[in-house]
């Protein structure tokens, strides 16, 4: 019962350390980046990134498997840095932004692996098709910011399937499938 | 018989027209088809280039041609009164055509600053970024550009046939050869 007390005593004490809260990607200060990198030809990378998207995340550093997060990106915003290529890429051949200007990600659960370690699962939207994916994640860091905020960064890495996702073009056997390469910092709303 | 006379064109003014005829029809054909290239087709690249390089040399021509016959005389329309009026509004057309489809190509590869080689001879330099997605705008603009003018050649070469078969005048005939001046 006293030991029980004392448990309940610590755990009121150093409840404030830990809050479910409500994030924001820092999106304003570009402090979140989603890059991408496929095979070209089974010779190199390449890479390339997504300049707009936006996204929130509800996290609790005592809880993370409470946690949840979803993204939504521009898909128009791609740059791979070469204009005949990403206007190639944002066309029917690829992502379609015409008709598919979104991508997205919802998160279904999180599980929490130790060592700030999460594998995080949900539902990836491309060119209008869903799939279910998992992202491995882990939390960089947290803490207070020098200008009143509070911040929490991760990164996460996943892979897919183009062909899951309707791209069919044929870029050769090397390039089916696509790195997801996930950095952001959420600012606590 | 190199410049033009009131009556008929000279052979300059005739090379400039049926070799503009000619490479643009090529670079709408080309074009045409080369969107639709597969990654692994062996003209997935080479079709681009040749259509850029092509279409870029075309540009200097069309501006020589453009002030060489700003020193010209003219020769005088044949047609009535509205067929005339037609006519120049359709040429004057053609030339604001082929030039907004110079300036939409260009902007569509040097969008990220990357300029355009003309075979291996020389570089055309970017002028960067305009606008945002510069490239997919130049792109949309560039497609129906070409399909204008296309269409509006077409016109103009039936309209330079209907002269020639039902009026029996000298409208074509004087862009295929210079006439003889008639007193």
């Amino acid at each position: 019962m006293k030991k029980t007390l004392i448990a309940a005593g610590f755990a009121v004490l150093l409840s404030p350390l830990a809050q479910a809260a409500d994030y924001a990607l820092d999106v304003k200060g570009a402090h979140a980046f989603i890059n991408f990198k496929i095979k070209h030809l089974g010779y190199s990378w390449l890479t390339g990134r997504f300049n707009d998207f936006d996204g929130t995340f509800n996290y609790d550093a005592a809880a993370p498997d409470a946690a949840k997060i979803s993204v939504t990106i521009d898909t128009k915003s791609i740059d791979s840095n070469h204009a005949e290529r990403d206007k190639h890429l944002r066309g029917k051949d690829f992502l379609n932004v015409g008709k598919h200007p979104q991508a997205n990600f919802v998160s279904t659960s999180i599980k929490d692996l130790g060592n700030d370690k999460l594998k995080v699962s949900g539902n990836f939207t491309l060119n209008g098709m869903t799939n279910p994916i998992i992202i491995n994640a882990e939390k960089i860091g947290e803490g207070d910011d020098p200008w009143g905020g509070y911040r929490v960064g991760f990164s996460g890495t996943t892979t897919i399937a183009l062909a899951d996702y309707g791209i069919t073009y044929n870029l050769g056997p090397a390039s089916t499938h696509v790195d997801l390469e996930l950095h952001i910092e959420g600012i606590k709303k | 018989m190199l410049k033009n006379t009131s009556q008929s064109y000279g052979w300059i003014s005739i090379l400039l027209h049926w070799l503009s005829a000619v490479v643009v029809i090529a670079l709408f054909a080309v074009g045409f088809w080369m969107v639709d290239l597969n990654y692994y087709s062996e003209w997935y690249r080479t079709a681009p280039y040749y259509h850029k390089s092509v279409g870029l040399l075309l540009a200097f021509i069309i501006l020589f041609r453009v002030l060489w016959r700003s020193r010209q005389i003219n020769p005088k329309p044949l047609g009535k009164p509205f067929e005339n009026k037609a006519a120049t509004l359709v040429h004057r057309l053609i030339y604001l055509l082929m030039f907004s489809l110079f300036i939409s190509g260009y902007l569509i590869s040097t969008a990220d600053g990357r300029g355009i080689d003309v075979f291996d001879w020389f570089t055309v330099p970017s002028i960067g970024e305009l606008i945002a997605n510069q490239e997919d705008i130049a792109g949309l603009i560039h497609e129906w550009l070409a399909y204008s003018l296309i269409a509006l050649a077409s016109v103009h070469a039936l309209a330079a046939i209907k002269h020639h078969m039902i009026d029996k005048d000298n409208t074509l005939k004087r862009m295929l050869k210079p006439l003889e001046e008639k007193l």
